[in-house]
């Protein structure tokens, strides 16, 4: 049954790097900003879960994510500036923000983790013998197959949907047509923050402890993977975060315990090897030109 | 006179490490340590600079030919004595063999450019994020493997008792080797192909660049400084574990080189200069504030807060950086000198 254990281990860590990457891939879409600050949204919400635990459940999933849009929309102002900035410049200034932010919290809530279990009933486990499955695992999936198809019906049905896949397109000429490009930026950045409470909200389950690396440590692997499927298209960097959540599960139960500490290694080597043969993602379609986007 | 002109960025920088230096062989021995950092700080930069300024391609993985120099120079200078007793796990070609301080530090050198391209061969035709990610891949795995394989070092311990033979002089010549060598490289034929292909890379392949082996030439040598910058930095400190040449040092000298002005030998001199010191000012001040009456401690975090908020709304203010990519140049040297006010201003920012 080990078999049936690592994909689900596997099914799980995927499930949480594709949440964060879709994510990141929003506000990347739109803006074509890489925002490490994704994973400081996390620790926010995960926080203000902590914070906020003696007050009713919903109450309490309710102020999250309000942190969590809030903070995004925050975000969104300060980051107006990066707008057309050199790519390193913007990746950089981003993560000054972020680790700003991670110094706020040390401040406030000092280095030594925060509990955070409003969830923990989903920490049962649903066993089989020797085999495990915990319900956090299920929601996670669910869930994060809820929310992708939801974020489809709206970037495909509705009109900010569409202006926000124009935007995507070619930037000058939606504008130029008539999108409002603060509006469409700012509903990204609304929604990226969605994503991150729901990451905070699930994490949690799984890690109940908030430290203020919390979120970013995720983040940096979540944007690999997003990278190594595909930045261009929402689905393609959900599964590029499912996918090097689940070679990371999976590398570990698979490697002889002698190599096991060497699984960065391997994961890392697989990168690369996708990066030198498929560029602009795993998943990325085969028909597109390439082309020098940063 | 014309030599005089060319020649007037790289001595306008290595002016002001010179003045950098000074000042810090006048000050107090714990004071000194700070303005050391600052040098061993800018040669890891000038590394950096060599390859992202002129490439104009990211980087996250120069800090893993750091490690590689520190690593190579530390293990090498231990004495055999106590090295067989303390690591006993390393081969023989890191175990039983001791040099002299200079010697390490051209292996550093050696080490990270060799390094570089063996890493820097597959890599160098990608572009963009994926670059970026790709590099970010190296680092992560030149971490893993020196912090798990004791037969190249010392695994999770600290790498200890390595001699403390960087003071201010080594690191000024340091800084300033590493400068000469980047001024060279940019202003080398090699260096302004390369340059055409950041400002234009369909033009400069249209007019036969190739692309791929201009970015491994630059990249082998920032590998190299970078590999020097990491023999100094070991030397300074006569301990270093993995983790100090890791994610932390790869993102505060990336955030040198981009607040300074990535493009520009100035920008990057100024940009490790200027976070560096202010970096150890804020650690020193978080540590004994003294408030009129009484002395305030500041909480842990106080001086990651100053400093990331600092580089940030200097990157939302200026996003080319302090310097915008510009060079120092005599007819604006001349125009400064005239109003000295700017000139300060310039240098002090």
């Amino acid at each position: 049954m080990n078999v049936a254990q690592t994909i689900f281990d596997g099914l799980a860590l995927g499930a949480l790097y594709a949440l964060v990457a879709m994510g990141l891939a929003l506000v990347f879409g739109v803006m074509r900003l890489i925002n490490f600050a994704q994973g400081e949204l996390i620790t926010a919400g995960a926080y203000s879960l902590s914070l906020t635990g003696s007050l009713p459940l919903i109450v309490s999933i309710l102020i999250c994510f309000i942190v969590c849009v809030g903070l995004a929309l925050l975000l969104d102002i300060a980051f107006r500036r990066l707008r057309g900035a050199d790519p390193t410049t913007a990746l950089v200034a981003t993560f000054a923000v972020a680790l700003t932010l991670e110094a706020v919290w040390t401040i406030a809530f000092g280095t030594n983790g925060k509990p955070a279990d409003l969830l923990s009933a989903l920490n049962t486990s649903l066993t089989h013998g020797s085999l495990q499955l915990r319900w956090v695992t299920i929601t996670m999936i669910v869930g994060g197959a809820a929310l992708l198809a939801a974020t489809a019906l709206v970037l495909d049905r509705t009109s900010i949907g569409l202006q926000m896949r124009a935007a995507a397109r070619d930037f000058r000429a939606a504008r130029l047509l008539g999108v409002r490009t603060n509006r469409v930026i700012a509903f990204a950045f609304a929604m990226s923050g969605v994503f991150a409470a729901v990451v905070a909200l699930l994490y949690t389950v799984q890690v109940p402890d908030v430290t203020p690396q919390f979120g970013l440590d995720i983040t940096i692997v979540a944007l690999v993977g997003a990278v190594t499927g595909g930045l261009d298209r929402l689905w393609q960097a959900a599964a590029g975060g499912f996918v090097i959540g689940f070679a990371n599960a999976a590398l570990g139960d698979i490697l002889p315990s002698s190599q096991r500490v060497y699984v960065t290694t391997f994961l890392f080597l697989l990168v690369i090897i996708v990066l030198l043969v498929r560029p602009d993602g795993l998943f990325a379609s085969l028909r597109r030109v390439n082309t020098d986007r940063v | 006179m014309r030599l005089l002109r060319n020649t007037v960025p790289l001595l306008g920088v290595i002016a002001i490490l010179v003045v950098v230096a000074l000042i810090g062989e006048s000050t107090s021995l714990a004071t000194q340590q700070d303005f050391i950092t600052a040098l061993v700080s800018v040669v890891i930069v000038y590394g950096l600079y060599v390859f992202v300024g002129n490439a104009g391609v990211i980087s996250f993985g120069h800090i893993s030919f750091v490690a590689v120099g520190a690593f190579a120079a530390g293990e090498l200078t231990i004495p055999t004595e106590p090295k067989h007793f303390t690591l006993p796990g390393l081969i023989p070609l890191l175990a039983d063999h001791s040099v002299s301080n200079i010697a390490s530090l051209a292996i550093a050198f050696a080490a990270g450019a060799i390094f570089a391209l063996i890493a820097g061969a597959p890599l160098m035709r990608l572009n963009g994020i994926a670059a970026g990610i790709a590099t970010f891949a190296i680092l992560e795995i030149t971490n893993n493997l020196l912090s798990f394989d004791t037969n190249i070092g010392p695994g999770a311990t600290t790498l200890s008792l390595v001699p403390t033979s960087t003071g201010i002089f080594q690191a000024l010549l340091g800084a300033i080797l590493a400068a000469v060598l980047a001024f060279a490289y940019q202003r080398s034929r090699r260096g302004r192909l390369l340059r055409a292909t950041r400002e234009d890379p369909q033009a400069a392949r249209a007019m036969g660049v190739n692309i791929t082996r201009e970015r491994l030439v630059a990249f082998v040598l920032s590998g190299g400084i970078a590999g020097l910058g990491g023999g100094l930095l070991v030397h300074q400190l006569g301990s270093i574990t993995t983790n100090q040449v890791f994610l932390d040092l790869t993102f505060i000298t990336l955030a040198m080189l981009v607040v300074g002005g990535s493009r520009s030998l100035l920008g990057a001199t100024v940009g490790a200069i200027g976070v560096s010191l202010i970096d150890s000012f804020l650690l020193t001040a978080v540590n004994s504030v003294h408030v009129v009456f009484f002395n305030l401690t500041l909480p842990s975090g106080s001086a990651d807060l100053g400093l990331g908020a600092l580089m940030a709304l200097m990157l939302l203010w200026r996003p080319r950086g302090v310097t915008g990519g510009r060079e120092l140049s005599l007819p604006r040297l001349t125009r400064l000198t005239r109003r000295p006010g700017s000139a300060d201003k310039r240098g002090a920012a």
